[in-house]
């Protein structure tokens, strides 16, 4: 094993403004950038789908300042809703700025193996993000296909009336592809090969196996869709026919490409999410993980089933339907090791010692929302089912169900748990309630009635549900969606003012405030250039060892010694 | 609200009932699921919050004989599944892949953002001058199968017709079969699913489904 300290001599130590905070080589700070990134495209994704809303629930009438939306600058919001949810928030968040953040602190590592690459990743992803908020200001507006771009619909202008705006939507993606490829190769070989002493692969915390997991999905599938967008690329610029059937070409290979990588991505996601919750839960009941190295083996066959499923998102697609009941068995079967991983989680809360701090309410928020997500997906992944929920409300219910609980509440859970080290103060408990109460209520209220506008036969991308027969009744369930949706925005209002009042007046973090045992946990807060002092830490101990019988201490940091055990125990 | 089943829109199609059972089957495994999780959860949350004087247990969950306690749930997940696909295949089969031969075949082409409804006329053959071109309606008989031919003109679309839980894309460059049987007349809207540009909101026909006398009546009508 290489020894992080001989790796990152201290004598670099970057010095003046520019190379601090821009054009920074830290990890920390390049997950700092990503945070900032994903916070601002939250913004956008957020109004975005605050004005699909307005329409859905009083359909052409004027939004105040905006004026009135709708059908093409609908389909523009729902395209770039989704996109910028799934690429520009989810991705730069979970992976980008916790992943950077964490992975080299909780393996007692001093940087990223490639700290240049790094700092080409973030910087490749910003101009990824300028490339894509551009797409919204050329004539024609953005990209109006869909998130999921199927041709021939993206595949010709003429279809759309989106010229150069699918043309950057495609660029952009392509560019955020190669940010986070970038990111997830120095992710891998930094945890192979720059763990401290004692740092063997079954002592990492599980958000790090989390993390590793979601960076080899990604670099294992994302290879086919580039493939897919060049040739979508080709199509619309230079005349090609890969997609044009009238020319010989196929709609559907776009499909099979996309959700190859597309449910793989899902996991992506999910897998870093996960992990802050796997992490929040022992703390917090003051108990080991229940089955650490289960909770891996589960994380790798989900990952693995992740790539035989794809063609659930295609039942009623046109391809061959003897495909379709194979398909339903593997995606029906990947809620095996996922029911496994939560049954975990709550068998890690039986016999603990609960406290209900603010991270401990995201990580429940997204366990039992996510419960609920799981479970409507067992409708989705049936065939037969799926003939008369595919395409309707129920599927996005099921997917923000899911992705919603695991960007929003896990996202929070690691948020308002790592946010003392990474900014050095802690945040205020009252509005940190207050925040999770709110968003958990609205966002039910925003989401659950679109399992029954589903059920009822409402399909998606729609701009007007009264022109529809069978909704007129429903309006209401619209409208009640979209008080749900502007009260969701609001409640984040508590997290705005949580932040401000933590940085002007909070009080200073401690290096360890909540009492855990990660390696993180012993570096200052925040952690200094190179994360620790002269000597990099040596590790002893798995990561959850809470509640050992007869120690002084309920914890003990991973770099606790043999003879140290309880000299660091003492509980505040 | 709380029983998912009853927002199911009326079913009038002979396989409908089928595909309602097995949304009922997942419906029942799922809440029961549900309710055993979060009552599992909440008990555990009132039982073991934080007091003081009591100590966490320090369970691993490691062992086998630890790990069963969750290895068991998930066998009877893992078995449910396979349970739900058991009944379902028969299903999708019924819908999907066994089509019963038609008396009456109609070609459905979607383009943005109509749907083009071809009756063969009097040769029974498409193609030919006899053809009865509609747009956006669509007349089949009661209790008679019929034999549906998808086709796209541009973009991608998708035949829905909610009451009779049947949904297929239509795909450019294909010629997808489907197929459905009345068991009720009536007027059913026949929305498109698929994103499929500025006029996908509002892109939908009407299937009128008419008695057999009254069918007969209209088909007569159309060929004078």
């Amino acid at each position: 094993m290489i020894t992080a300290s001989l790796v990152h001599a201290p004598s670099h130590a970057d010095t003046g403004f520019w190379s601090t905070y821009v054009f920074s080589t830290d990890h920390k700070t390049i997950g700092k950038q990503y945070l900032g990134l994903g916070v601002l495209w939250t913004v956008v994704g957020g109004l975005l789908a605050g004005g699909m809303r307005w329409q859905l629930a009083w359909p052409d009438t004027a939004l105040p300042v905006v004026g009135e939306i709708g059908p093409e600058v609908f389909n523009m919001m729902v395209t770039m809703h989704g996109t910028i949810m799934v690429f520009f928030v989810a991705m730069p968040i979970l992976l980008g700025a916790f992943g950077n953040f964490l992975i080299p602190l909780m393996i007692g590592a001093r940087d990223m193996i490639f700290p240049r690459l790094n700092m080409l990743s973030v910087w490749t992803f910003t101009v990824a993000s300028v490339v894509m908020l551009s797409s919204f200001f050329v004539p024609g507006g953005a990209a109006s296909a869909g998130w999921t771009g199927y041709p021939p619909l993206s595949a010709r202008p003429e279809y759309t009336g989106v010229h150069w705006g699918l043309n950057l939507w495609i660029l952009g993606l392509a560019l955020e592809f190669a940010s986070f490829l970038m990111g997830g190769v120095n992710y891998l070989t930094t945890a192979i090969a720059l763990r401290a002493p004692g740092m063997t692969f079954f002592r990492m915390p599980l958000v790090v196996w989390q993390q590793l997991v979601a960076s080899t999905l990604f670099l294992l599938s994302v290879g086919p869709l580039i493939a897919g967008a060049v040739m979508l690329l080709l199509d619309r610029t230079l005349g090609t026919a890969f997609y044009a059937s009238d020319l010989g070409g196929d709609p559907l290979l776009w499909q099979h490409l996309f959700w190859f990588f597309g449910h793989p991505e899902v996991y992506v996601v999910l897998l870093p999410a996960l992990g802050f919750v796997l992490e929040v839960l022992p703390v917090f009941s003051r108990k080991p993980i229940f089955g650490y190295r289960w909770i891996i083996w589960a994380t790798l066959v989900a990952g693995a089933l992740s790539f035989i499923v794809w063609a659930h998102h295609m039942f009623i697609s046109g391809m061959d339907p003897r495909l379709a009941m194979p398909f339903s068995v593997t995606t029906i079967l990947i809620s095996v090791p996922f029911a496994y991983i939560v049954f975990a989680m709550i068998a890690t809360l039986w016999r603990g010692s609960i406290s209900f701090d603010v991270p401990m309410l995201w990580a429940l928020g997204f366990l039992t929302m996510f419960i609920v997500g799981g479970l409507t997906g067992i409708f989705n992944g049936s065939a037969p089912a799926d003939i008369y929920i595919n395409n309707t409300y129920f599927v996005v219910a099921h997917f923000h169900y899911t992705l919603f609980s695991a960007v929003v509440f896990g996202g929070f859970a690691g948020l308002y748990f790592w946010f003392p080290k990474m900014f050095g103060r802690m945040l205020g408990r009252p509005l940190g309630h207050l925040h999770f109460w709110l968003t958990l209520v609205f966002f039910n209220v925003t989401f659950f009635p679109q399992h029954h506008l589903g059920l009822a036969g409402m399909v998606r991308r729609v701009a007007n549900p009264l022109q529809y027969d069978a909704l007129v009744p429903l309006q209401w369930l619209n409208v009640l969606s979209t008080w749900g949706a502007f009260g969701l925005l609001a409640a984040q209002a508590a997290l705005v003012a949580n932040v401000v009042w933590s940085v002007r007046a909070g009080a200073r973090a401690p290096g360890n405030p909540w009492d855990a045992n990660t390696l993180e946990w012993s570096a200052a807060s925040p952690p200094p250039h190179l994360n620790w002092g002269p000597s990099a830490p040596m590790v002893y101990r798995g990561p959850y060892d809470y509640s050992v019988p007869g120690a002084r201490a309920d914890w003990h940091s991973q770099d606790a010694g043999p003879g140290r055990t309880s000299a660091l125990g003492a509980r505040s | 609200m709380l029983n998912w089943l009853r927002w199911l829109p009326e079913n009038a199609s002979t396989y409908g009932a089928d595909v309602d059972g097995v949304i009922a089957i997942i419906w029942y495994t799922t809440l029961v699921w549900f309710f055993l999780t979060f009552g599992t959860l909440g008990a555990f949350l009132v039982l073991y919050r934080r007091r003081p004087g009591r100590a966490a247990a320090h369970v691993r969950g490691e062992r086998l004989r630890e790990a069963a306690w969750i290895l068991v749930p998930v066998a009877v997940v893992l078995v449910l599944d396979l349970w739900l696909d058991f009944r379902g295949a028969p299903v999708w089969a019924k819908v999907k892949i066994e089509r019963p031969p038609a008396e009456l075949t109609v070609q459905v082409t979607g383009r943005q953002f109509n749907w083009e409804v071809v009756y063969p006329g009097a040769d029974g053959r498409f193609g030919t001058a006899d053809d009865k071109p509609f747009i956006d309606e669509l007349h089949v008989p009661v209790n008679r199968p019929v034999r549906v031919v998808l086709k796209s003109r541009d973009v991608i679309h998708s035949f829905f017709l909610p009451n009779f839980r049947l949904k297929q894309d239509a795909v450019p460059g294909r010629d997808i079969e489907g197929w459905f049987q009345a068991t009720k007349p009536g007027k059913y809207e026949l929305p498109c699913a698929m994103l499929c540009g500025f006029g996908h909101s509002g892109m939908k026909a009407y299937l009128y489904v008419h008695p057999e006398a009254e069918y007969d009546a209209w088909a007569a009508e159309q060929r004078s």
